[in-house]
């Protein structure tokens, strides 16, 4: 058994969550798609083996594997996200593994801020329950690009063509009131590994990919938004030192957009425009910088800027405002949200601090019901929040830019983030 | 050339990006990082990506080594020269001290895992440093694999799994009170193979020790370990020339090679992609202790 040769030059890198109820066979799923690609070492597998048979369990449980913690061990349930690797010729694969049930909402949105893809698994014998619901609309919430149901347990309902697409179906009609990204269903059998790596014979009808080459092939480059410039300003460089005098690099990840030198751009929120000198590197100057880049970016005017600027483009800015609608999801399990609340904000690379001033509605992340007579939002709860800030944000919406769009609350007593918001519209 | 090939990152140079950003959000942010750096080839990356992150200025932070006294000679050597040639402050917290000095006990078995955690504490509260960037990786471990890029630290250095801050896109939250600290770890998502294509791309400089060498070992518990002043045979035990290399740079007394001979970059590569035992289970008698061994540790303030 030999791992594939991997090609470190071309491989990219595709960041997956997953998502699914209780005992729908994710931990299975991920255990599979490690072990067929040899991603799964026989420590490990020992070490789950013998767990197993020291609890009497009458399989291996694959579960153990992502659930790390003592406690979750114990209780047999995934409490939070573990993440997992893996990787093909063709790409690395981040996997989130998020806990499904409600009480994990903040997990499973946590999970799905960073991911490019999200697998929900449901069971062909249930078809889909309120989690696959609620599931699908939270990766339509933080804009995930793209979803692959996995009509996982075929095995079980004899691979029956009819049960696969009436739960397609049904998944396709309730994703398209969602704005849905991009959707695959695929039919697999996570635990016998039928269209997991290779297309199964057990399903002549089905027409698409296997799971792994779905994973292998979509495409993800152009998910990334090239077309507004915004670079948060993280950290500037200015050496200490009698050899480079006079060096003023603004360093930073460009969150969107491409940044060329020569190119005329503005500083926000002071408006001073100026020109692209030079784009660095420890490696050398650049021609191009573009997502995900670590960049360091030199202009050609004196003008001051620092951490918590932005450099966008004088015809492409982003909105300068202080008050902001936002969707939110609560995270903090000890005070709920509530109208008059202040936090400290995060948001790119800036910190401010914010009043909550309204509490549009409630969602209820099942029925998608609005409940406006809400006055607070407890843990895993989403509502619409209208905020003012102490400073301008320099922000998209977060349907056009998941980077400049996306910002955490955080209790400024107890340092924890409470909150993660998606922004609207800004003022 | 079409639009997204001409805009393509590898997947290293993603890991890079993000690991640099990682490192410019710590230095932004906090007041007094330090950098955990042993020599081991971790460690190494994670100097390299603050060298880059921060170029051409220098790296603007200490690096510290908490040195359990039981150390492989190459890979002192190789910490002290890397730290002289990037002109860096270099801490040791040292476990010889501290026993000297009554802060920590010798362990009735003679591994100091455990008795580094208080050493590192108490050298954290010295020189009040409220970041610490460690080399862990998540695939290291499953504990490991919990953890978030910015670990809290109450202000006794523990972990609490249950009570993690929620991480969300790369808004990390380093916010802490007098006394607690941030854990961050640049190299999150980095695999082995990962460290070791950088290292092969960058053109790294390594101890020796990682690569294959001959050296007088005994098996115990399955493992090889190279008998040197730190690590005696038993009177059962009878030594054996082999040729070996290590994954993991860690306490000389507790640290097993591999059989290999891999003895280039290229060839560790190959080794390891094809290789079926995780780098922990090959080579830390330190881990094999329980089913959480881990956990614990990090609870108590390890890294
Ligand atoms: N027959 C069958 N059983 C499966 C399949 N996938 C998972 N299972 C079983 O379903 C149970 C729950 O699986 P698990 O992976 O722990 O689910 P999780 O709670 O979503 O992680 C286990 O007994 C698995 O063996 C499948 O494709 N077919
Ligand atoms: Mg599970």
């Amino acid at each position: 058994m030999t791992a594939p040769v991997l090609e470190p030059r071309t491989m990219d890198l595709l960041r997956f969550a997953t998502a699914g109820s209780v005992d729908d066979g994710k931990s299975t799923l991920i255990g599979r798609l490690l072990y067929d690609t040899k991603s799964l070492f026989t420590d490990q597998l020992a070490a789950v083996e013998a767990v197993s048979l020291a609890r009497g369990d009458e399989y291996t449980n694959l579960a153990l594997l992502t659930d790390g913690l003592r406690a979750e061990r114990e209780q047999g349930i995934t409490i939070d996200v573990a993440y997992r690797y893996f990787a093909t010729p063709r790409r690395k694969f981040i996997i989130a593994d998020t806990p499904g049930h409600i009480q994990y909402t903040r997990n499973m949105v946590t999970g799905a801020s960073t991911a490019d893809l999200a697998l929900i698994l449901v069971d062909a014998r249930k078809g889909l329950v309120e989690q696959s619901r609620r599931h699908a609309f939270l990766c339509s919430l933080l804009r995930v690009p793209h979803v692959v149901l996995c009509v996982n347990k075929m095995d079980l309902v004899d691979w029956s063509q009819e049960v696969y697409e009436r739960i397609a179906d049904e998944f396709t009609s309730f994703a398209a009131k969602l704005e849905a990204p991009d959707l695959t269903v695929i039919p697999i059998s996570a635990l016998h590994g039928d269209n997991i790596v290779s297309r199964s014979e057990k399903t002549p009808w089905y027409e698409g990919p296997s799971l792994l080459h779905h994973l292998e092939h979509v495409h993800i480059a152009s998910d990334r938004n090239l077309v507004d410039v915004r670079f948060p300003v993280q950290y500037v460089i200015r050496p200490q030192s009698t050899t480079i005098t006079d060096y003023r690099g603004y360093a930073g990840q460009v969150a969107s957009g491409v940044l060329k030198p020569g190119d005329e751009v503005m500083v926000l929120p002071s408006g001073f425009t100026s020109r692209i000198a030079a784009i660095e590197t420890a490696d050398g100057p650049v021609t191009e910088a573009y997502p995900p880049m670590s960049v360091t970016v030199r202009l050609e005017d004196e003008i001051d800027i620092s951490r918590g600027d932005m450099i966008c483009r004088p015809h492409n800015a982003p909105s300068v405002g202080q008050d902001i609608e936002a969707m939110v999801c609560w995270m903090d399990e000890t005070r709920p949200l509530t109208v008059g609340g202040k936090y400290a904000v995060k948001h790119t690379t800036r910190a401010a601090r914010a009043v909550v001033r309204g509490l549009q509605y409630r969602l209820d992340v099942n029925s998608l019901h609005r409940d406006e007579s809400a006055t607070q939002l407890t843990l895993n709860e989403i509502g619409r929040i209208r905020i003012r800030t102490t400073l301008p944000l320099l922000a998209d919406e977060y349907r056009r830019n998941r980077t400049t769009g996306g910002f955490i609350l955080i209790d400024e007593t107890t340092n924890r983030t409470v909150g993660a918001a998606m922004i609207i519209e800004t003022a | 050339m079409s639009q997204t090939s001409r805009y393509r990152v590898s997947h290293l140079a993603a890991l890079e990006a993000e690991s640099i950003f990682i490192m410019r959000e710590v230095v932004a942010e906090l007041e007094r990082p330090v950098l955990l750096f042993s020599g081991g080839k971790d460690s190494i990356v994670m100097l390299r990506l603050a060298e880059k992150a921060f170029a051409p200025a220098r790296i603007p932070f200490p690096v510290m080594h908490v040195d359990t006294g039981h150390n492989f000679p190459e890979v002192l050597e190789y910490r002290d020269r890397r730290v002289a040639h990037l002109g860096l402050q270099l801490v040791v917290a040292s476990v010889p001290e501290a026993l000297e000095a009554g802060l920590v006990r010798e362990p009735a078995d003679g591994t100091r895992n455990r008795i580094q955690t208080p050493v590192l504490l108490s050298a954290v509260e010295k020189y009040r440093f409220d970041a610490l960037f460690g080399g862990a990786r998540r695939d290291e471990e499953k504990a490991r694999a919990k953890e978030r890029v910015f670990s809290f630290r109450d202000d006794f250095g523990q972990w609490d799994p249950k009570n993690q801050r929620p991480e969300l896109w790369s808004l990390y939250n380093g916010r802490h009170h007098p006394g607690e600290s941030i854990r961050v770890f640049p190299l999150s998502n980095w695999t082995e193979l990962d460290v070791w294509h950088y290292i092969a791309a960058e053109g790294l400089a390594l101890p020796e020790i990682y690569y294959a060498h001959e050296r007088e070992v005994v098996e115990r518990d399955g493992m090889l370990y190279g008998v040197n002043e730190f690590f005696a045979a038993r009177a059962d035990e009878t030594p054996f020339v082999e040729t070996v290399r290590y994954r993991t740079v860690g306490d000389a007394s507790c640290t097993a090679a591999v059989r290999s001979v891999a003895d280039t970059v290229e060839k560790v590569i190959e080794e390891v992609a094809a290789t079926r035992i995780t780098e922990r289970g090959a080579t830390r008698g330190d881990d094999r202790v329980s089913e959480a061994a881990m956990e614990d540790r990090k609870r108590e303030g390890y890294f």
